[in-house]
C-alpha cells in the first residue's frame, strides 16, 4: 500500500440549501497523478478549495500530508501549507509584479533568502516550467494564455512543494500548448517527485498523464482507480464522458502514442 | 533532524563526498560557501553522493553552480549512490540549466541618464495624451452629430440610468457640500467687512460668488470625482473583460452605445446641479447672514434682486455644459485606454480624476480671465 498524502473523509459542502458534496471520500497517493472530472457544477474546484484549506467544509474530515490544516496553529499551518502548490485556473499571478518577482515572492517571504539568491532560484524554476528566459521581466498582462500558465506553475513550484494542485490547467491552451503542458508536468512529477491533484475536462490529459481517474457526480466520488477500470464503468455519465466521439478520439491518440513508443 | 548539508574532499582518491540535505532550507547558508569548492570540484575525479539525504531543485541548482550545468549532466549518470529519483531530478535542472546562461543583469545606467529618460517619457507621454483627448473629443462630436437627428438611435434607457446614477443620486451631496462653502464663504465676509462697517455687501459677495465661479466649480470637481472614476471604471473593466471588442464584433459603436449616453447624462445633470448648487449655496449665506447679521431673509433676497444682475447666473451657467462634456470626454476616454489588468483600472480611474478636475480648473481660470476683460 503506498503512503496517502491526502485523505478525505465524509466531506460535506453546501450552499445555502445546495449540496455539493455529501459524505465524500478520496485519497492522493504519494508520487501519482490524480485526474478529477466531472461534469460543470459537480464542485471539482470547491473539492481542491477545500483541500487547500481555502474553503471550509460543512462537515468532513481532510487530511493533507497527515494533518488536518484547520486544526493547526496559524503558524503551522503556514508550514503545511508552504509544501503545496497551487496552479490557479486562471494563473492568478500578482499584476503589478514581474513574472520573475512572482515566482521569487514566496522564496522570498517564506526561505529567507535574499533578493539575488531567491531570484537566481526564480530563474531556474522558470525554466524548469519551461519559459524562455526573457519572458522573466515581463508582466502578465505581456503574457500569452500559455506562458502564463507556465509562469504560474513556476511560481506554486517555488517551494519545492510535494504536492501540487492543477485547477483545469490545459483550459485554453492550444493543443500544441496543451499537450507540451502534459509533458512538462509528467516530467516534474517524476523529476520532483511530486503528487499531482489535477482537476481537469481535457480527455487527452487524462490519458496522457493520469495514474488514477476519479470522477465526480452525484455528490460523491463515483469511482477511483486506473483509467481503463473508470472507462469501463457501468455508469451513463462516464460511459457518455470516455466513449463519446471526443472520449473515442482522445483514447485512440494515447493509444497511438503509446504504440508509436 | 536532517543533518545539515557538508562536503568533504579527499586528497588520496580525489573524490568528492556530499552528504547531508541539499534543500532550500540550507541554500543561504550553502551558497556563499559553495566558492571555495570550485576549485576542488574541477580536480575530483569522483563524486560521491550515497550519503546525501536529501535534495530538491534548489540543492540541484547548488549543484550545477558547483560543477557546472554540462558536468553536472554527466555526473547524473555516473555519480555513485544516487537513486533514480535524485537523477532525473539532476538531470531535468541540469538541461534546464544549459540552455540558459546564468541571469546576467543589464548594466545600471547613470542616474543622471535614466532622469533624463524619465523626462523625455513624462513629456512625450503628455503629448500624446493631449493628442489622444483631441481625437476623442473629436470622435464623440462627430457621432453626436450623426446620432442627435436620428432619435430612433438615442439610447434613452441607458441615458436615463446614468441621469439618475450621476445626476439625482449626487444632489444631496451637492447640495450639503455647498450649503457649507456658502457658509463659510458669509462667514469670512461678515469678518473682514465688518471692519468697514459694510457687512451688507457679504450678501453681495456670497451671490457673486456662487453664480458666477463656486456654484458651478464646486458641482463640476465634485462631479470629476464621483462620476469620472466612475465612467472610467465601467468602461475600463468592460475593456478588461473585453466586452468591447464584443461590442464592435456585434458590429456596435462603443462610442454610440457607452460614451454618448454618458456624455448626454451629465450635459443634464450638471446644469441642473450647478442650479441646485447655486441656490443652496446662497440659503447658506442667507442663514449665516440671518443668524449672525441680523439680515432677515427678506431683506438678504431684495438686497439680491436689485443689486445682483442676471448675467452673472449666466455666466456661472453657461460653464456647466462645457466642464460637463470634459468630465465625461475625460472619464470614458481613460476607461478606454485601461489594458487588460486590474492594477491598470485602478491607475487610469486615479488619472481620469485628476485629469478631470486639472482641466475643469484650468478652463474656469481661463474663463474667468477671458469674462473678466470682457467686462461681462
Amino acid at each position: 500500500m503506498r503512503a496517502t498524502v491526502i485523505e478525505v473523509r465524509g466531506l460535506v459542502n453546501r450552499f445555502g440549501s445546495q449540496t455539493v458534496h455529501e459524505d465524500l471520500d478520496l485519497d492522493l497517493y504519494r508520487g501519482e497523478v490524480l485526474g478529477v472530472v466531472g461534469g460543470s457544477g459537480t464542485g471539482k474546484s470547491v473539492l481542491l478549495r477545500s483541500i487547500v484549506g481555502l474553503r471550509r467544509p460543512n462537515a468532513g474530515d481532510i487530511r493533507v500530508l497527515g494533518e488536518q490544516l484547520e486544526r493547526q496553529s496559524p503558524e503551522a499551518r503556514s508550514r503545511l501549507e508552504r509544501r503545496l502548490g497551487v496552479l490557479y485556473q486562471r494563473g492568478a499571478l500578482f499584476t503589478s509584479l514581474t513574472v520573475l518577482e512572482n515566482t521569487a515572492l514566496p522564496l522570498i517571504e517564506h526561505s529567507g533568502l535574499k533578493r539575488p539568491e531567491a531570484e537566481r532560484l526564480a530563474r531556474l524554476k522558470l525554466t524548469l516550467a519551461g519559459l524562455p528566459l526573457n519572458a522573466a521581466d515581463k508582466y502578465p498582462a505581456e503574457l500569452s494564455g500559455g506562458m502564463v500558465k507556465r509562469a504560474a506553475l513556476a511560481r506554486a513550484l517555488a517551494l519545492d512543494p510535494e504536492i501540487l494542485f492543477l485547477d483545469e490547467p490545459t483550459a485554453g491552451l492550444d493543443p500544441v500548448g496543451a499537450a507540451a503542458f502534459d509533458t512538462l508536468i509528467a516530467t516534474l512529477r517524476d523529476a520532483l517527485g511530486l503528487s499531482v491533484f489535477l482537476v481537469t475536462h481535457d480527455l487527452d490529459t487524462l490519458y496522457a498523464i493520469c495514474d488514477r481517474v476519479a470522477v465526480l457526480a452525484n455528490r460523491k466520488v463515483l469511482v477511483a482507480g486506473r483509467l481503463d477500470v473508470v472507462a469501463a464503468t457501468d455508469d451513463p455519465w462516464i460511459q457518455d464522458y470516455f466513449h463519446g466521439p471526443r472520449g473515442r478520439a482522445a483514447a485512440q491518440a494515447a493509444r497511438q502514442a503509446a504504440g508509436s513508443r | 533532524m536532517i543533518p545539515r548539508a557538508d562536503i568533504r574532499y579527499d586528497e588520496d582518491t580525489a573524490s568528492l563526498r556530499l552528504g547531508g540535505a541539499w534543500t532550500l532550507a540550507h541554500y543561504a547558508r550553502l551558497q556563499p560557501g559553495l566558492a571555495r569548492w570550485k576549485e576542488a570540484s574541477t580536480r575530483a575525479r569522483q563524486v560521491d553522493m550515497s550519503e546525501l539525504q536529501g535534495l530538491d531543485t534548489a540543492g540541484a541548482a547548488l549543484l550545477a553552480e558547483l560543477f557546472g550545468a554540462d558536468r553536472l549532466l554527466e555526473l547524473a549518470d555516473r555519480a555513485e549512490g544516487l537513486s533514480e529519483e535524485r537523477r532525473a531530478l539532476l538531470r531535468t535542472v541540469a538541461r534546464a540549466l544549459q540552455g540558459a546562461a546564468p541571469g546576467e543583469v543589464p548594466p545600471r545606467r547613470s542616474t543622471l541618464l535614466e532622469l533624463l529618460e524619465q523626462i523625455g517619457r513624462a513629456v512625450e507621454a503628455l503629448w500624446r495624451h493631449a493628442v489622444g483627448l483631441l481625437g476623442f473629443i473629436g470622435l464623440v462630436l462627430t457621432t453626436m452629430a450623426s446620432v442627435l437627428l436620428r432619435p430612433r438611435r438615442w439610447r434613452m434607457t441607458s441615458l436615463v440610468a446614468h441621469l439618475e446614477q450621476s445626476g439625482l443620486d449626487a444632489v444631496p451631496i451637492v447640495a450639503l457640500l455647498t450649503f457649507m462653502v456658502g457658509a463659510v464663504v458669509a462667514f469670512l465676509g461678515a469678518t473682514v467687512l465688518a471692519d468697514f462697517g459694510a457687512t451688507q455687501y457679504t450678501v453681495d459677495l456670497v451671490a457673486y460668488s456662487f453664480l458666477r465661479e463656486f456654484g458651478v466649480l464646486l458641482t463640476a470637481i465634485l462631479l470629476a470625482g464621483r462620476t469620472a472614476s466612475a465612467f472610467t471604471a465601467q468602461i475600463g473593466s468592460m475593456k478588461a473583460n473585453e466586452e468591447l471588442d464584443a461590442i464592435r464584433t456585434l458590429g456596435l459603436d462603443p462610442l454610440e452605445l457607452l460614451v454618448l449616453p454618458r456624455v448626454f447624462a451629465l450635459l443634464i445633470a450638471l446644469p441642473l446641479l450647478t442650479f441646485i448648487a447655486m441656490l443652496s449655496g446662497m440659503l447658506g449665506g442667507a442663514v449665516v447672514c440671518m443668524l449672525s447679521l441680523d439680515i432677515p431673509p427678506s431683506l438678504y433676497l431684495s438686497i439680491i434682486q436689485n443689486g445682483v444682475d442676471v448675467r452673472h447666473f449666466l455666466v456661472g451657467m453657461a460653464k456647466a455644459p462645457i466642464f460637463a462634456f470634459l468630465i465625461a470626454v475625460i472619464g470614458c476616454l481613460e476607461g478606454f485606454r485601461v489594458s487588460g489588468s486590474a492594477q491598470s483600472v485602478g491607475e487610469h480611474t486615479t488619472s481620469s480624476v485628476v485629469q478631470s478636475i486639472f482641466m475643469v480648473i484650468l478652463v474656469d481660470a481661463l474663463a474667468a480671465l477671458f469674462l473678466m476683460e470682457m467686462g461681462w
